[in-house]
């Protein structure tokens, strides 16, 4: 075989290998956009948001952790609810000594409020210091305190 | 007004199919390279060998499709890629040393590869959850004892030049420290997860250093005392250093704390300075790091590898067309080298990248990760893919001294490749735990989460 042929095919592998590793490169740049910002108003609506009910959306979007441990950590909410507690298989996973294993649990009532409903946690679930049994109503900005931590609704 | 939405996750299955094809289009010219450069011909069997590497490796893609469907799609490309290509050189080499069709090492190569890939694919299958494997945290530690020290048995313990690190059983030989690696790894996991708390949090400061309370030193004594038994009595530095480097990383990785890397690191100068001190063994590998051209040195394979490489130069020879046989184990422990002469520079560095993206994706992959098991797993499987590389082509370039391990998915050797595959299922399982979108997870978890219990407004108890 040609000297010719055998060098094209020896740099032609060369070149795609790098291509394949820009081509990798290209497909992980998500990483570094992991938020996208969309306007409003003619933006993409987003999607599956035509399924929640129109309260949901003007309601609260997020449960931020806003003291404690995890301070800082934010939850996306939606209509199938959220399960906190020590245990793993848990959506928020605490690492709070005064947390049960299933601890809280919150979920979209039918008439679009947040409720929350303790799981009868050994050291509870406070809000304005008041231990919260289930079905306790939450606005947006109500502080939900489980031992050192403080959760928060957000918009 | 402008609101900030979570990203989306797609799956990104389609990019890893498009990717997957792209491989093995690469790995095809690869073998059309080589039997054109040998032989004078494109081999007669290309098309089935490139149809039956793409039915296994599209096999896979459709595992994940099924059962991991949001799973980091560029783990899989970036591996096919990395084994085809160690097939290729493979077989080349085979070609140079005159081997012919029956007792190809690259024949059992492919049969081990595909053996590594119905594995992973039954590890997907096997673990639904990675979580689960945090019961087994102290099963997984005797495993992982039980695999290092099986060399050392009588009767199945085998060894080879030097080394004791191969168990025989019936005309097969495995090297198990690459699986107890898996379980070491799941082991420190567990382990770190649950006492991470003592680790990082409890202790004296000493010069803006968090110093550990004494009691808390068991764990790496322990570990340091493992790998210089495994140096002591197997004669195998590079696993040592493998087993101890993985261990103090996923302890910083739990704790967060400098301190720990600065007492690794002194432990494993002092353990290493004795070790040359006392074992003649680890004194020529340091004198051949030293000075490999002496003529009066003990193995000339270092100086072999350092001309081959020089040969290579920047864009190589061209497959087939270099000398990387001349080198002592061109086919495993040195194929990196043989890379490096017949690909060049510019080859081995995409090379290098392709296996900085695999370890990139699984400390990603532990970022996402939500709870610290996983973490901790996929962050410590990550890195010792990074570590092991990192000894390997540091020792074949002269940055360290030359250790035998092999090189994840290139390296002849069924026993690292299975490994090396799992180590890849393992992350690819983390990865769609971490990447699932909420809505998914959440519903196989909270199952009466809406309208099981009816809310009663401003009510408690």
């Amino acid at each position: 075989m040609s000297e010719l042929t055998l060098n094209i095919i020896r740099l032609g592998i060369l070149a795609l290998l790098w291509a394949f590793v820009f081509s990798v490169v290209g497909a992980l740049r998500g990483d570094l956009y992991g938020t996208r910002v969309l306007t409003r108003s003619g933006g993409r609506p987003e999607r599956g948001a035509g399924r929640a009910p129109r309260a949901a959306r003007r309601g609260p979007q997020t449960l931020a952790v806003v003291a404690g441990s995890l301070r800082g950590t934010t939850v996306p909410l939606n209509e199938a609810g959220l399960l906190i507690g020590r245990n793993p298989e848990c959506s928020l996973v605490l690492t709070d000594d005064y947390a049960s294993g299933r601890h809280l649990r919150l979920y979209l009532g039918p008439d679009g409020v947040w409720y929350a409903d303790d799981l009868d946690s050994t050291n509870g679930t406070f809000i304005n210091n008041q231990r919260i049994g289930t079905g306790h109503r939450l606005e947006v900005g109500t502080q939900i305190r489980i031992g050192q931590t403080v959760l928060e609704l957000q918009r | 007004m402008t609101t900030i939405t979570t990203f989306r996750p797609r799956t990104g299955r389609t990019t890893e199919l498009i990717l997957l094809v792209f491989a093995i289009g690469i790995v095809m010219l690869a073998y059309v390279n080589v039997g054109l450069a040998v032989r004078g011909e494109v081999p007669a069997n290309l098309l089935t060998t490139g149809g039956i590497f793409l039915a296994v490796t599209v096999g896979f893609h459709l595992v994940l499709r099924w059962r991991a469907r949001y799973a980091d799609p560029l783990l899989l490309p970036i591996a096919t890629l990395l084994n085809g290509l160690g097939l290729v050189m493979i077989l080349r080499l085979d070609y140079a040393a005159g081997r012919e069709m029956g007792s190809l090492v690259a024949g059992r190569q492919v049969m081990w590869s595909a053996l590594g890939i119905i594995l992973a694919a039954v590890v997907l299958f096997v673990i639904r959850d990675h979580r689960v494997l945090r019961r087994y945290t102290y099963i997984a530690m005797v495993a992982g004892f039980v695999l290092l020290l099986m060399p050392m048995l009588p009767l199945i313990g085998h060894e080879e030049n030097g080394s004791r690190l191969w168990i025989r059983i019936a005309g097969f030989s495995f090297q198990p420290g690459e699986v107890a690696k898996i379980a070491l790894t799941v082991f420190f996991a567990g382990y770190l997860v649950a006492t991470r708390d003592a680790l990082s949090l409890v202790g004296r400061r000493f010069l803006g250093l968090q110093l550990p309370r004494g009691r808390d030193l068991g764990p790496i004594l322990a570990a340091w005392g493992l790998s210089i038994m495994i140096l002591v009595a197997q004669r195998d530095l590079g696993s040592s250093l493998l087993f101890f480097g993985l261990f103090v990383a996923m302890l910083y990785v739990a704790t967060e704390r400098v301190s720990w890397i600065i007492i690794g690191l002194s432990l494993f100068c002092a353990g290493a300075y004795v070790a040359f001190r006392l074992f003649a063994h680890v004194q020529t590998r340091v004198n051949l790091w030293l000075d490999p051209f002496d003529p009066t040195a003990s193995s000339d394979q270092v100086a072999k590898g350092l001309m081959g490489m020089g040969h290579g130069g920047l864009f190589g020879t061209g497959l087939g067309e270099g000398f990387p046989h001349l080198t002592y184990f061109a086919n495993s422990d040195y194929i990196f080298a043989s890379f490096a002469e017949e690909l060049g520079l510019i080859g081995v560095f995409a090379m290098l990248m392709l296996y900085a993206l695999l370890v990139e994706r699984g400390l990603r992959t532990a970022i996402g990760a939500r709870e610290g098991f996983g973490k901790l797993l996929a962050a410590g499987l990550a890195f010792s893919i990074g570590l092991q590389i990192f000894v390997v082509v540091g020792g074949l370039t002269r940055v360290i001294p030359l250790t035998g391990l092999t090189t994840p998915f290139l390296s002849a050797g069924g026993s690292s490749l299975i490994a090396n595959w799992i180590i890849v299922a393992l992350l690819l399982r983390i990865s769609d735990h971490a990447r699932r979108p909420v809505a998914e997870r959440v519903t196989d978890e909270v199952q009466p989460a809406v309208g099981a219990t009816a809310p009663q407004p401003g009510g408690g108890r």
